[in-house]
């Protein structure tokens, strides 16, 4: 009997555990460890943060889940990885400790033959002094900090409702934080509401962002065959920001939040400040922090992760200049170069670079988006280091014939810009490959066939139907292996 | 009182000044509901075709 350890139970920790059990039925064991002990489906935060959603209908309890499908669960945190064992134990383990009512406080060595780690991102809001629900700025990263943001928001749509005016501050919290996919929707849907209630002429509402051009979401942008041309999505973003009355500050670095006020750094060296009633933004991410040993108990985290704690696995990690960035660069299976039966996926694993072009700023501030790696890639990724696991536990082989490169892979991103079935709008975006591929397309860095910006009701029913239904799926009920990541 | 909106899309050499805008019947079309079905389909097949042909 072999023994799967996935650590992280998000989109793509939780996908790779149900692939993994449905693969290795009961004669091997399939445990999750997780500190949430709720799923939740993240994209519909958004609706959470305008009140159109409660947080229950965006998250479920994983115990039940977990327990109807065999999956052994434990409501704990990872803390070190001791991938050779010890003096005592020739198989790798993970020290965890619990953090559910009973048992919080006791740690535990969970031994392991095969290790996915799913950890996900650690908000690192600390990166940015005053940044977060905790202290002067709020967050739709969690349903909880979504529910938080919805109260707050709330009070500012009463006082415009009063008369009073109020702007509006949404974006990314710090030089290289990503998702702005996120906080854009965020920014669509607080525009849709103010429009909604008649309060336009009260709202100033602003977008920030550490793009270098709007539209680049921390891929480099794309280019969209629309209306005749093929344009730049810098025109896509623009124009519904413009649609919507949002004003934009991009090129931005926010390194300090105070009450009601945001200071940033331009790319061009210069400082600000921009005052708000209410602001949202995203903070950067940083891999879980775990600490790794070896059999002698000697220090190797940095030999497993990279230096912001997210995962080393098959990539290249030389240092180079943006104009030597290759495809190759990527990895395809997941794997730890230091220990075979070690996995990462979703945002647990180390990019080699980014996508988008690094830019500093004369003071030395480097002032651009980190790649994204959540929703649709985290959700394959999951499936495919599931489905290694599986063929190596059945086969004795170590060969890895399934394959996922965010080179080769596409994703959708359907932006929210308005609630309602008749009166809803998103926007539709498409990509393939998600990492841009200049030696493949050599014109638009993309398959421009495979590459769609839609706006409409149409990508309102997909975000409601995908909501729907990749909740179904995340429940295991009958026949959830059918709907694809 | 005018709306930030009203005010910068008329300001000169704003870059809100010029971003593309939809016109009526582009805005009409993003409603109308036999389009928009035809969208859905469309853009859930090619959504499909997309991430199924992606890995491998």
């Amino acid at each position: 009997m072999s023994k799967v350890v996935v650590l992280g139970a998000g989109i793509s920790g939780h996908t790779a555990a149900l692939y993994l059990k449905k693969g290795l039925g009961k004669n091997h064991e399939v445990v999750v460890v997780s500190p949430n002990s709720n799923y939740q489906w993240v994209p519909s935060n958004i609706w959470v943060g305008v009140g159109l959603m409660e947080p229950n209908q965006v998250k479920f309890k994983l115990e039940p889940v977990y327990r109807r499908k065999g999956i052994i669960y434990k409501q704990a945190l990872a803390k070190e990885i001791r991938p050779e064992g010890d003096s005592s134990s020739e198989n790798g383990y993970v020290v965890v400790e619990y953090v559910d009512e009973a048992r919080r406080g006791q740690t535990e060595k969970v031994e392991y033959d095969f290790l996915v780690n799913a950890t996900g991102p650690t908000l690192n809001f600390k990166a940015t002094p005053g940044l977060g629900p905790d202290l002067y700025s709020n967050s739709v990263c969690t349903y909880d900090h979504a529910y938080h943001a919805w109260k707050n928001l709330k009070v500012s749509f009463e006082k415009m409702e009063a008369g009073i005016h109020q702007t509006f501050l949404i974006g990314t919290g710090h030089a290289m934080a990503t998702c702005q996919g996120a906080a854009f929707e965020y920014a669509l849907n607080i525009a849709f509401e103010v429009n909604k209630r008649g309060l336009h002429q009260f709202a100033d509402i602003i977008w920030i962002s550490n793009e270098y051009e709007l539209g680049d979401f921390g891929m480099g942008g794309a280019y969209v065959n629309r209306g005749g041309y093929v344009t730049p999505t810098k025109v896509f973003t623009e124009s519904i920001l413009a649609e919507y009355g949002i004003r934009w500050i991009k090129r931005a670095g926010v390194y300090k939040v105070e009450p009601g006020k945001a200071f940033y750094e331009l790319l061009d060296g210069t400082y600000h400040e921009q005052s708000f009633d209410f602001s949202m933004l995203i903070p950067g991410f940083a891999g879980a922090q775990m600490k790794a040993f070896n059999k002698k108990g000697e220090e190797i985290t940095s030999t497993i992760f990279a230096a912001n704690g997210m995962m080393k696995v098959d990539a290249d990690y030389t240092a180079k200049p943006y104009e030597e960035w290759k495809s190759s660069d990527w990895p395809e299976i997941y794997q730890s170069p230091a220990y075979d039966n070690m996995y990462a996926s979703g945002i647990a694993f180390a990019p080699p670079h980014g996508m988008s072009k690094p830019m500093e700023s004369p003071n030395g501030t480097k002032i651009f988006p980190t790649p994204p790696r959540t929703g649709m890639p985290s959700g394959v990724i999951g499936k495919v280091v599931a489905q290694n696991v599986i063929h190596r536990i059945k086969t004795g082989r170590k060969d890895h014939p399934h394959k996922a490169s965010m080179v080769r892979m596409g994703a959708a991103c359907i932006v929210s810009a308005g609630y309602g079935f008749t009166k809803g709008q998103a926007a539709t975006m498409t990509v393939s490959p998600i990492v841009p591929d200049w030696e493949k397309y050599p014109k638009y860095g993309r398959d421009i066939n495979k590459t769609v910006g839609v706006i409409g009701l149409a990508g309102h029913w997909m975000k409601l139907f995908m909501h729907y239904m990749f909740l179904y799926k995340a429940k295991a009920k009958f026949g959830w292996s059918l709907i694809p990541e | 009182m005018a709306s930030i909106h009203e005010r910068l899309k008329n300001e000169p050499y704003s870059e809100y000044s010029f971003a593309t805008r939809p016109t009526n019947a582009t805005l009409f079309w993003r409603r109308c509901i036999i389009k928009q079905i035809y969208l859905f389909f469309a853009l859930n097949l090619k959504i499909m075709r997309i991430v199924v042909g992606g890995h491998s």
